[in-house]
């Protein structure tokens, strides 16, 4: 059972999109819905909303039951108190701002309408712009409109349908800090959909990553960075250090795994069901390698140390990354980036050799590849 | 100029849009909802007026307004009076061949709107009754209106079906397009052009006031 008002879910849809997924939200949790395009991450929120009905499986909150197609139950969207904020705002073109967010407040007598929705526009810094149209606004202010309107509703749920994606980069910034802050008063389940994996690592609790219709992972950024548990998600979430390997030892008492990785050997903390002499697939977050000083080595060198050859270098601003060239049975190369700075004094440039350590608790093992 | 033919052309398409309208803006709306097939076998079968010659469809609604047949039947039974060569006869008629000219408009107007306005109006807990009054109709008005004026150009404009149906009885069924031919054919040029000249008057005029009332909504919507 969840806490008081969070929402469960647990679907099998057949038609527009496959999808087949079961998750949970908690109340004043924010999870984000990230994945490639056409993996079912909107028909989600459509499915919880009430626009799309599921071949079977449950949608309930708290105690209310929204769809249960084993007792035949499909509550009306107008009836589930969803908060939604559609990709294109959807706002009423004809009626005003203050009108958009008034026509969402229900059951109240009409004056406190009125000052509730002044509230609501208040509350997306809106003040004093309600009688404008949607066509005299900017993305930015409409986005707000989309958001006060949501809320006016008094929902039970926030649905955010990529919010962000109309806007340039300032505003979008600007907008994910303002929902940050609404948050704090919000007690309800929020959850976002979005393609950009680095707005779901700012903003969420916890990230589900959709593919094909399932929910591959589900996790708090930090994990699924750290311990993604397949290539897909690792690819997701930015990992280009993805290595096939066999493991040589295992020793679960000193907390100690070695993989034989070309000429190399890497010790990483113990990781269960792994036996010696299996294939496995692992990775490294590119932060999870440290390039050696040149000429001056350091305690850090001792390390999971790997040698090899700068293939490729390149200069983003204050960033530089930086391809090696490996001994890895595939040829695949090892990617890792550096301050710009650190990269011009040690001169690294193609064809430099170069050592760097890969930190052992960065490394995971995401399956075994034996058939 | 035949004034009494000029009436009765006013009365026919004045009487053909008050009806018609209604029929038609819950046609389209009720379309938009449909899954995409069949939306598009009934949306085929609401143009076929628009298709037909004129004189066939005229000749269809002739034979089924008779008192053999169903329709005129029924009108027989209800007001004892027949329905084809009559001023109702006509109407019935008329608001069938203009049912494309409504609808199409129309609906086009209501497919513009877009799903996820119909959605944010689900979301605020709106009913389909006061979604359609508050959001949908004004958004779909200009297309409403254009249906509209359409109907009542063309009704005022309409021949074959007019004389198919209604004959020619000055007052009754005469309108104005039957009027300008019998004109012409009396050689009264004079007539037939200065009557010509007031049906193109207030076709100009109806579709001027269209885009004019339109225009500033069509802004608003793209917008």
């Amino acid at each position: 059972m969840t806490d008081r008002k969070g929402v469960e879910v647990a679907i099998r849809l057949d038609d527009p999109v496959v999808l087949n997924v079961e998750f949970e939200v908690r109340t004043s949790e924010l999870v984000a819905l990230v994945g490639p395009s056409g993996g079912g991450k909107s028909t989600i929120l459509r499915v919880i909303a009430g626009f799309a009905k599921p071949t079977e499986g449950k949608i309930s909150i708290g105690a209310q039951s929204w769809f249960d197609s084993q007792q035949n139950l499909f509550v009306q969207p107008r009836h589930r108190r969803v908060g939604m904020v559609f990709q294109s705002y959807a706002l009423f073109p004809h009626l005003s701002a203050f009108e958009n967010v008034l026509e969402a407040i229900t059951d109240r007598p009409a004056a406190d309408r009125i000052e509730l929705a002044n509230e609501y526009l208040a509350r997306v810094n809106l003040k004093g712009l309600g009688e404008r149209l949607p066509e005299q606004m900017s993305g930015g202010q409409r986005q707000r409109v989309a958001v006060a309107r949501a809320l006016a509703r008094e929902p039970h749920v926030l649905l955010l349908d990529e919010p962000f994606s109309a806007v340039d980069k300032v505003t979008r910034i600007r907008l994910q800090r303002e929902l940050v802050d609404l948050r704090s008063d919000l007690s309800i389940p929020i959850i976002l959909v979005t393609h950009d994996i680095e707005e779901a690592a700012r903003l969420a609790d916890r990230i589900a990553v959709l593919h094909e219709g399932r929910i591959l992972q589900m996790a708090s950024h930090e994990k699924l960075s750290k311990a993604p548990v397949n290539i897909d998600v690792a690819r997701l979430v930015g990992i280009r250090n993805i290595f096939n390997s066999q493991v040589a030892t295992i020793d679960s008492e000193q907390d100690r795994l070695e993989l034989r990785w070309g000429s190399s050997s890497l010790e990483m903390p113990f990781q269960d069901g792994y036996t010696p002499g299996q294939a496995v697939t692992w990775c490294v977050p590119s932060d999870g390698i440290v390039v050696h000083r040149r000429n001056r080595p350091s305690r850090g060198e001792h390390e999971n140390p790997v040698f090899g050859i700068v293939n490729e270098v390149f200069h983003f601003g204050q960033t530089t990354e930086l391809t090696i060239e490996v001994d890895d049975p595939d040829a695949h190369p090892l990617h890792c980036s550096v301050p710009t700075h650190v990269a011009e004094r040690n001169e690294i440039d193609v064809g430099a050799d170069l050592g760097v350590s890969i930190k052992a608790d960065m490394i995971h093992i995401m399956g075994s590849t034996d058939a | 100029m035949d004034w009494s033919a000029f009436n009765l052309s006013l009365q026919l398409a004045l009487y053909t849009v008050l009806l018609l309208l209604p029929l038609a803006v819950l046609t389209a709306r009720w379309l938009v909802t449909l899954p995409p097939r069949r939306k598009a076998i009934i949306e085929a079968l609401l143009t076929i007026p628009l298709i037909l010659p004129p004189t066939v469809m005229g000749f269809f609604l002739l034979v089924s307004m008779n008192d053999a047949h169903a329709i005129g039947r029924i009108w027989r039974s209800l007001f004892d009076e027949s329905l084809v060569f009559s001023f109702e006869g006509l109407l019935v008629a008329s608001i069938i061949v203009n049912i494309p000219f409504a609808v199409q408009p129309a609906l086009r107007a209501f497919e513009g709107i877009g799903n996820d306005m119909r959605e944010a109006a689900a979301t605020c807990g709106m009913s389909q009754w006061r979604s359609f009054r508050r959001i949908e109709f004004p958004l779909a008005w200009p297309g409403i209106l254009t249906g509209a004026v359409l109907s009542f150009a063309h009704t005022l404009g309409e021949f074959g079906v007019v004389l198919m149906v209604g004959g020619n009885i000055p007052g009754e069924t005469r309108t104005i397009s039957i009027a300008i031919y019998d004109q012409v054919q009396s050689f009264d040029n004079a007539s037939a052009a200065l009557m010509s000249g007031v049906l193109l008057a207030i076709s100009v005029l109806a579709i001027s006031i269209t885009f004019l009332l339109t225009r500033k909504t069509l802004i608003r919507i793209r917008a």
